[in-house]
């Protein structure tokens, strides 16, 4: 039975939460899984620590809340001081190396890619930065076919920023290929 | 034709359950957890025809809910604790004037403004009794998508079918989570249609008086008939009255009526419960984390099961009797201080054998916190 948790990290306006349910909902509308998606949010929601829990399953998920994640993404230093001691034991822990810098080794597969960079350098346009994350996990982790993804985004974004998004997608995969 | 996937907040899966029944009229104020409900309607019913109101508070959207649905409407509003409240007035007068409605509460913490954001099991005893004086209610709830989306639909036609408002008692963390839901084909859920009177215009119409089995045809008010609507106890006519035969044959009707019913009112879920030694009662949110732990415990050889109620009012009391009946233990699976429980205890033929496992912090209570209590129960220790 395939089952992966995984926890989205942040701060608010990072887009980590739509890029959390992009992923989500291109495993059940596109590959047939079982997939739920939740966030914690509070009135201090904006600008502080924000978390997405995602369950992709081929069978029924119960309890949805993500203890311990096989793929941690943490985008901020904040949120991986908080979150990396979570990870479970030989998962996959991504960050970007703008945003965090890494303390010590945990037990996990650490990849540090230069994402934002990368987009404010071929893209020039923050906003896509979540979906170039999003192209980069799918590269590293393989958990989900990036033409899934790709639909999932197509059906999210604005047709005039889609080209926009797709790029940010592929320049993430492409980046975890090499 | 395949049926439509989606992949929808709780609150949505509500929303498509409501399209699905007919719904034509909603009136609100938004609040958290419950805004989502709202904030699709406000789109999706002008599309279909139906009409949507953003009401000044959450009274007068109750109040433009029971006016709709004397016009005809199939009507809904939807809020969470604090805004559950104001409305209690008027939906004792629902409950008096016998009028179908459909009133989600997206189950925030309470009392007061309480926990916003996070979630709580803690307004079952409000559902009940949150309006004054003697009488009965259907209180409605659901643990997964599919199952909101299928109970928001038997909502609306318990709703129609008893003619009386009913709670859907949904939960934060249900509500705001998102999974699938697989949207059924038109006909493939039965809906039931408001029961119209056949008598004419010129014909005596006598909106209080019941069928033999029991129903009350209904006559859209403003068009064929006049009649009097009163939250006063009422006569066939709807007039108001204060003979003692009127008001014990209402109050024992309004009553009756459901409490009558309660097996074909009685929605629930088995999961691994033939067997059980050790069995939760649960339900929204609460069961999944039950379920969860039930199938890890059965994959260990142990016999254990969640009796997951999706109808709450009427208490099925007989089912729980019936279903807990061989059980060592019965644990209670809910996030309040017990309100449930003391249904479930008063239910069964041990009750010292049912024990309360509960979370109160605003935290979706957890498979391990359930194990905990387990341990405890089972005399093993934390």
């Amino acid at each position: 039975m395939r089952r992966t948790r995984l926890v989205f990290s942040g701060s608010g306006g990072q887009g980590v939460i739509t890029a959390a349910i992009i992923l989500a909902e291109a495993a059940v509308i596109y590959e047939g899984m079982e997939a739920t998606q939740s966030q914690s949010y509070g009135a201090a929601a904006r600008g502080g620590a924000t978390r997405s829990d995602i369950i992709l399953s081929e069978s029924q998920i119960n309890f949805f809340g993500v203890v311990q994640p096989n793929i941690l993404v943490c985008l901020t230093q904040e949120a991986y001081n908080l979150y990396s001691t979570i990870i479970r034991p030989g998962g996959t822990l991504l960050t970007d190396n703008h945003f965090v810098k890494i303390a010590k080794k945990a037990d996990a597969r650490q990849v540090e890619l230069p994402m934002y960079e990368s987009v404010m350098e071929k893209i020039g346009k923050p906003i896509v930065f979540n979906i170039c994350v999003l192209g980069a996990l799918i590269g590293v982790t393989e958990i989900l076919r990036p033409d899934s993804v790709m639909k999932a985004i197509g059906d999210k974004v604005p047709k005039d920023f889609l080209k926009m998004n797709n790029k940010a997608f592929e320049l993430g995969l492409a980046m975890a290929g090499e | 034709m395949k049926n439509k996937i989606r992949f929808v907040q709780g609150n949505e899966a509500c929303v498509e359950g409501a399209m699905y029944a007919g719904i034509d009229f909603f009136a609100g104020y938004p609040i958290t957890p419950s805004t989502e409900i709202m904030e699709h309607l406000a789109s999706r019913l002008p599309e279909s025809g139906g009409r949507f109101i953003q009401m000044e508070d959450e009274i007068s959207s109750m109040c433009a809910v029971i006016g709709a649905s004397l016009t005809g409407r199939k009507s809904m509003t939807a809020t969470s604790g604090p805004g559950f409240s104001l409305k209690q007035e008027a939906i004792g007068y629902a409950c008096m004037a016998e009028i179908p409605c459909v009133i989600a509460n997206v189950q925030r913490g309470g009392p007061s403004t309480g926990n916003p954001t996070h979630v709580s099991q803690g307004d079952v005893n409000q559902a009940r009794w949150g309006t004054h004086g003697d009488h009965s209610i259907i209180a409605l709830t659901a643990s997964n998508h599919q199952d909101v989306f299928q109970i928001t639909v038997d909502a609306f036609n318990m709703a129609e079918t008893y003619r009386t408002p009913v709670i859907l008692l949904l939960d934060e963390a249900v509500g705001h989570m998102r999974e699938k839901l697989i949207i059924p084909e038109a006909g493939e859920l039965d809906v039931v249609s408001r029961l119209r009177t056949s008598l004419g215009r010129d014909v005596d119409y006598h909106p209080y008086l019941p069928r033999e089995d029991g129903r009350l045809p209904m006559s859209d008010f403003g068009g064929e008939h006049k009649f009097n609507v009163t939250g006063l106890f009422h006569d066939m006519w709807g007039f108001p009255s204060n003979n003692p035969k009127v008001i014990r044959g209402l109050l024992r009707h309004l009553t009756d009526k459901i409490e009558n019913n309660i097996q074909s009112i009685t929605r629930y879920k088995e999961h691994y419960l033939d067997d059980a030694e050790y069995i939760m009662v649960s339900y929204g949110s609460s069961a999944r984390s039950a379920i969860h732990l039930a199938k890890e415990r059965r994959a260990r050889g142990e016999k254990m099961g969640v009796l997951e109620l999706q109808s709450i009012w009427p208490f099925p009391a007989g089912l729980v009797r019936e279903k807990c009946a061989d059980a060592q233990a019965v644990l209670v699976v809910e996030m309040n201080m017990g309100q449930v429980f003391a249904q479930v205890k008063a239910a069964v033929k041990k009750p010292s054998r049912v024990f309360l496992g509960n979370r109160i912090d605003g935290k979706l209570i957890t498979p391990t916190d359930i194990k905990t209590y387990f341990r405890v129960l089972q005399g093993r220790g934390v």
